[in-house]
């Protein structure tokens, strides 16, 4: 499989304070990789890094591009980084409260739309044609994920597992390659985990996605990372399959002090 | 289909109440003075439409309206005076050179995050009306020609601006008449950019910019096209206020009637344009009432007060009281009272379902109901 992402020696830098230090990691296309590590870690930071949020102030970002060269993304624009293929979900929701489920939707597909400003405007035919297109689609897409019900709602008004759900579909709707999603299971029951790990599953199937996602949730990490990054105050300080991680003793260190370790 | 038909619905019914005032024009019903109201009341919902755009659907705090609309009164009086041009050119001439305004004030401000837009927009707001007051003394500085005839007029004002008509008398009946269809359109216009997908990408940075930027809108180039289309309007506010008030001057467009754009917008609902409207006409008229016929209707409720309730006081002397000083002070306890009771504007963020109401028969209307 070739490579899809890879970010070498990535550093950030909050004036004195080390956020992340030398964070490599390397992607293969239709990987599903796991980011964990203590609070406080960094882990957000490389998301913010890798999706245009913080410029990083060491490092390198490489995305392959559709064609297969490589491409520098470090430092772009979020909107570019987007157009580029990789979307996120966010750690706590950020959907846009007072517009509809769809219009959520919507949004994403907005630097795709085939009409300009003026068109849309005066309403000439290519918006016409073009709105109709976009919102079957969208529908299409929330029928995918049982919601399509729901279009019209207002997103502040879905229940809270749906909220983080329509995130999932919002980013989805701008067809990324990568999708970085951030404690999807935060604040969900263990039923709720149980189905958002399926849901996972398949959208990564269905959408041909390449996943790499930040949780804390170790029964959803474990039960579906194919490879799991442990950061800790910055630094990579483990990286391998599931199973090792779960017995490496430094990241039970990281996690549970020194004590656990000789436990 | 189904939206042209409706916008096309807009414009029968916008026609259809045209045709209805000026009917009542020609028959003398409608005053000349309440047809005057009802040009500042246009004028008003243009400068208002043009502000929620940019504060009110794209969530930038913009506190210079009335700078913008001097740039756009100014650009076109100076055109119809010094440069003797027709009517049409030069309002479009205000419109666009205030879009000029907005576009180089966007490009370095609308970079940052935060509320910077209010304050740049608050600082050229009196910029620009100190730099209209001094532009003729700068004009014979620059040209080293101290009897040049100026431009503006500076602090004595620009006078003698050629009207709608070239008869004084049936002015405000001829800038009605473009007043009217312009803001229509206008509104209609605006409406529609709300509606698509650049409208709702306006609407997404009002929600969250974060996440806007995140799901690949461009937020530069988007608050900054929002905040140009917002100047255009506004100086398409001020371009047809000047040939409608006939003279221009800087006192005219200070921070207070940008606070009036600001309130007409919190009040009509920050992201609801029919709010916009409604609160444009009602505030304008509010604010003519006050001004001019609060002593009357003070008069007469104090006097049906002592009237009913103290009628052993009327040999004394009627009551009377002028509510003409305090109207400032009515005005803002109207205020304040609205924003108690609806924090969120007349209309929030909804808008009136004109065209539901339009385009549904009578007999269906009760399966409609929520």
């Amino acid at each position: 499989m070739s490579t899809l992402l890879r970010t070498e020696h990535l550093g950030m830098q909050f004036g004195g304070l080390r956020a992340v230090g030398d964070f490599s990691l390397e992607l293969a296309e239709g990987e599903l990789v796991g980011l964990i590590g203590p609070n406080g870690a960094g882990k957000t930071t490389v998301f913010n890094m890798l999706t245009g949020v913080y410029a990083p102030t060491s490092g390198t970002i490489t995305l392959a591009t559709k064609t297969g060269n490589a491409e520098q993304i470090g430092g772009l624009l979020p909107h570019r980084i987007t157009r580029k293929g990789i979307a996120r979900t966010f750690q706590n929701i950020r959907l846009f409260k007072s517009m509809t489920v769809w219009e959520n939707v919507s949004i994403s597909r907005h630097f795709q739309v085939p009409y300009r400003l003026a068109q849309g405007v005066f309403r000439l035919p290519p918006f016409r044609k073009a709105e109709a297109d976009l919102r079957s689609e969208i529908l299409e897409l929330l029928a995918i994920f049982k919601i399509d019900n729901k279009a019209e709602m207002q997103a502040s008004n879905l229940p809270y597992g749906e909220q983080r759900k329509l995130e999932i579909v919002r980013a989805l709707a701008s067809k990324p390659r990568l999708l970085l999603l951030d404690e999807p299971a935060a604040g969900m029951n263990p039923q709720e985990t149980l189905e958002l790990m399926e849901l996972i599953r398949f959208i990564k199937e269905r959408f041909e996605l390449t996943v790499l996602l930040i949780e804390h949730d170790m029964n959803l990490v474990m039960g579906i990372c194919e490879r799991l990054l442990v950061l800790d105050y910055g630094l990579t300080i483990a990286q391998g399959l599931p199973a090792e991680i779960r017995n490496n003793p430094v990241v039970i260190k990281a996690y549970l002090g020194e004590d656990a370790v000789h436990a | 289909m189904k939206n042209l038909r409706s916008t096309l619905l807009i414009f029968v019914v916008a026609a259809l109440g045209f045709g209805a005032l000026q009917a009542l024009i020609v028959a003398e019903i409608l005053d000349d003075y309440t047809l005057q109201i009802l040009c500042v009341a246009g004028i008003n919902v243009l400068m208002a439409l043009s502000l929620n755009l940019i504060s009110g659907f794209t969530g930038q705090l913009a506190l210079g309206h009335a700078g913008f609309m001097a740039v756009g009164a100014y650009t076109t009086g100076v055109l119809l005076v010094h440069a003797h041009w027709l009517l049409f050119p030069a309002l479009v001439a205000g419109g666009l050179m205030t879009a000029l305004f907005g576009l180089l004030i966007g490009i370095p401000t609308l970079r940052l995050r935060g509320d910077y837009l209010a304050i740049v927009t608050l600082g050229f707001g009196e910029i620009i009306r100190v730099a209209i007051n001094n532009f003729d003394e700068i004009l014979r500085w620059a040209f080293n020609s101290p009897d040049m005839v100026g431009w503006t007029g500076g602090p004595t004002g620009l006078s003698g601006i050629p009207g709608y008509a070239t008869n004084i008398m049936v002015n405000n009946p001829a800038a009605f008449l473009w007043i009217y269809p312009i803001v229509v359109l206008s509104v209609v216009l605006v409406m529609n950019l709300i509606r698509s997908s650049h409208g709702r990408a306006l609407v997404a940075i009002r929600e969250d910019e974060i996440s806007a930027q995140a799901m690949g809108i461009n937020l530069f180039g988007m608050k900054l096209t929002s905040f140009t289309i917002s100047a255009f309007l506004a100086g398409l506010g001020g371009a047809l206020y000047a040939p409608f008030i006939g003279y221009l001057s800087p006192p005219g467009f200070d921070f207070l009637r940008s606070v009036f754009f600001v309130i007409i917008v919190v009040l009509g609902g920050m992201g609801s344009i029919t709010g916009t409207v409604i609160a444009g006409i009602g505030l304008t008229f509010l604010q003519e009432f006050l001004r001019t016929s609060a002593k009357d209707a003070g008069n007469g409720l104090v006097v049906l007060i002592q009237q009913n309730l103290f009628p052993s006081t009327i040999s004394a002397g009627a009551w009377s009281v002028d509510l003409v000083p305090l109207s400032q002070v009515l005005f803002g306890l109207i205020l304040i009272l609205l924003m108690i009771f609806r924090p969120g504007g007349l209309m929030g963020t909804r808008e009136l379902p004109l065209t539901r109401w339009l385009t549904t028969p009578w007999w269906r209307k009760k399966e409609l109901l929520p």
